[in-house]
């Protein structure tokens, strides 16, 4: 077999340490009917190989939309992409040729999607969709193919692969087939892997497995990976650093210990404040009051101000700009000092 | 699946038998009589009358009848006209013409009508769209004598691209092109529209962005991806469509003269060939039967989530 055949040109013209990733002011809207929803609004962050970046924040903050911008599967209408670059190897995805991109994609960034059973096509066997990856790109033959599913399918652990492989997506468990599509995605060896909440749907036995597994193969393959996920409790242990996402911006980003230990912005203290724990076992959780934000109606100044516990007047008039506030650790936030200062982090 | 099919072909006979015995109550009990009927204005002969209906059972119960018909059947005998044609040759000459000119007008819808809904789907609320929906609801909405007639005039008469009426008795294929446009017609408006609303729906579906994120070609996502699940309803439609295509062409074997099923049920009705009716009918809901049975293993081959036991 030929496992590491390929080959990976942009590997040797990348700067040593330099990110695989970066987004830059990212900005995107959907014009409907209704109205403009500003979906995404400066989101910037960046991945580098072998590193595991966490995107968190409640659900329509934005997290989804920035990975499809990302991948080049944004539904375009509605969407618009109205600023903004997205570098891969320093160069702009957004403005390469259609085929450029689709290259790319699949083979070099590769997403795994929440919802395997919708995600993946229900009247093709497992065994199709995955040989699909070899028989598309490197046109290999079907039986080979076939040899490689299976293959892919003994990766992720998968019981009895080669009795297995003919099998359709709805005859597998929802931890399989969450299985099936990270093997999907790792087919052919990408750099970087967009995890979109890929243990949601789970049950919560079954949750960890498949993050163990993923965070098992991105270790070894040194790749890149993006975490989305609106649960903390989740990325603890995986992740290197966290992007806290707040209608269709970020507004923290630090290492994952020292987000934790010492939020420096109010909505990430309110989001850890609502996990439970277990030495604040009977108490009542605490919940960040009010809901997230009209899209189409972004209140003015800092988006978070109806809801934030510290908010002045400036919160109403100005939008904080996302500043670093000590070494690695960023925070959008007009009174980021005073809530680091408060929790010790400095 | 061996026993689901067996189950369905047992379901068949209850439901042959109901439809048939219908038939058969409907033409012999409101038709009129078929004997006196031979005579026309004429008096008609006491003598050979009370013969024929010795021959024919007429004297005995309508269930008696209808079980000297049944048994007959079942040994292939359809009986026999009043003017003495066995019916079974007579249904051997038109069925083939009949199926003929379904597997035109089905080829038609297939190609035309997929194609047509693939592109008003792939391109929602675009000029193509627009272009598709209104025709569709103008074929729709138009009686198809009318439409018969309209392409008889233009296509065969004015333009002279296909015969516009068929040679009597045994039709060649390029007779059967235009009334298996007409008759194709609606049953294709229905196929471009399920088809567009399918793809449509399918193509913000969450497969369809997996197989783009996975790469491959926008032909192949498309066509083997998109375009597969979609065609589920529409495989549903067509294969029913089929047996409809059948029976249904009485007014378009009319139009273009055509002497298929269609138009051997209208003379047999006009001359009371009571025989003839019920025998073509019933061979009609025989394929009526099977072709909605075929469409329902083909649904389970389309969609493997469907499993038949
Ligand atoms: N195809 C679409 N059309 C219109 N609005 C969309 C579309 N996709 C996402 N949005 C809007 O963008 C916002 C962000 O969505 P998303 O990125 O999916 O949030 P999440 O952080 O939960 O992943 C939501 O308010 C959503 O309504
Ligand atoms: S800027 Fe003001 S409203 Fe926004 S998070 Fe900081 S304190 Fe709260
Ligand atoms: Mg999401």
């Amino acid at each position: 077999m030929t496992t590491n055949q390929q080959t990976k040109p942009e590997k040797t013209d990348a700067v040593p340490g330099a990110p695989l990733l970066e987004v830059d002011d990212l900005h995107v809207e959907f014009r409907t009917r209704d109205g403009v929803a500003k979906a995404i609004n400066g989101v910037s962050y960046s991945v580098s190989a072998g590193e595991t970046l966490a995107v968190l924040g409640e659900s329509g903050s934005g997290k989804s939309v920035t990975a499809q911008t990302i991948m080049g599967i944004l539904d375009m209408p509605p969407g618009v992409i109205t600023g903004g670059e997205i570098r891969f190897h320093g160069r702009d995805m957004l403005k390469m040729d259609k085929d450029e991109r689709r290259k790319i994609r699949g083979k070099k960034i590769a997403m795994i999607f929440q919802d395997a059973l919708s995600a993946l096509n229900p009247v093709y066997s497992v065994g199709f969709q995955l040989a699909e990856m070899y028989r598309v790109h490197e046109g290999m033959s079907r039986k080979d193919a076939k040899a490689r599913a299976i293959e892919l399918m003994d990766l992720v652990k998968i019981p009895a692969a080669k009795e297995r492989v003919n099998d359709y997506p709805h005859q597998f468990s929802g931890g399989m087939r969450q299985r099936i599509m990270i093997a999907m995605a790792m087919a052919l060896d990408p750099e970087l892997i967009i995890a979109d909440e890929p243990t949601t749907a789970l049950d919560v036995t079954v949750q960890a497995q498949v993050m163990d597994l993923l965070a098992e193969l991105q270790r070894e393959r040194h790749m890149g990976l993006i975490l989305i996920t609106h649960d903390l409790g989740v990325v603890a242990d995986v992740a290197d650093k966290i992007a806290v996402m707040y209608a269709g911006r970020i507004v923290e980003h630090a290492p994952v210990d020292k987000l934790y230990s010492s939020p420096a912005h109010p909505y990430t203290e309110g989001l850890l404040a609502s996990i439970p724990r277990l030495d604040l076992k009977g108490q009542d959780l605490y919940a960040i009051k009010g809901l997230p934000p009209n899209l189409m109606r972004i209140p003015s100044g800092c988006a978070f101000n109806p809801r934030c516990p510290y908010a002045q007047d400036i919160c109403r008039a100005d939008v904080p700009p996302l500043i670093e506030v000590a070494p690695a650790r960023h925070s959008a936030c007009h009174f980021a000092q005073q809530v680091l200062d408060k929790n010790g982090g400095s | 699946m061996g026993r689901y099919v067996v189950r369905r072909l047992l379901q068949m006979i209850p439901v042959f038998l109901g439809t048939t015995f219908l038939i058969y109550f409907m033409v012999y009990q409101l038709g009129g009589d078929p004997i006196s009927a031979m005579f026309g204005d004429k008096a008609a002969d006491p003598v050979f009358v009370r013969q024929m209906r010795e021959e024919y059972h007429l004297n005995d119960p309508l269930i008696v009848q209808y079980w000297y018909y049944l048994t007959g059947l079942l040994t292939g005998d359809f009986g026999t006209s009043f003017s003495g044609i066995p019916v079974a040759d007579e249904l051997k000459r038109a069925f083939p013409i009949s199926i003929r000119l379904a597997l035109i007008a089905f080829a038609i819808e297939i190609v035309v009508g997929v194609g047509a809904g693939l592109l008003a789907g792939l391109r929602r609320g675009k000029f193509a769209d627009s272009v598709v929906l209104v025709t569709t609801l103008i074929v729709i909405s138009i009686p198809v004598f009318v439409l018969g007639y309209v392409v008889q005039y233009w296509l065969g008469l004015k333009w002279q691209l296909f015969p516009a009426t068929a040679t009597p008795g045994d039709p060649t294929w390029e007779d059967l092109i235009l009334p298996g446009i007409v008759l194709g017609s609606l049953s294709l408006a229905f196929v471009a529209r399920l088809t567009r609303t399918s793809i449509a729906e399918n193509m913000r579906a969450d497969f369809v962005r997996t197989a783009t994120a996975k790469g491959l070609p926008r032909r192949r996502v498309v066509t083997v991806h998109l375009l597969r699940n979609s065609l589920i309803p529409v495989v549903t439609f067509l294969g029913a469509d089929l047996g409809a295509l059948m029976a249904g062409a009485i007014v378009t074997e009319g139009i273009f003269n055509v002497d298929g099923v269609g138009r051997l049920i209208y003379l047999a009705v006009t001359k009371h060939e009571n025989a003839t009716v019920v025998g073509a009918v019933a061979a009609l809901v025989i394929v009526y039967l099977v072709m909605n049975l075929i469409v329902d293993l083909l649904y389970a081959v389309l969609d493997p989530r469907i499993r038949y036991a």
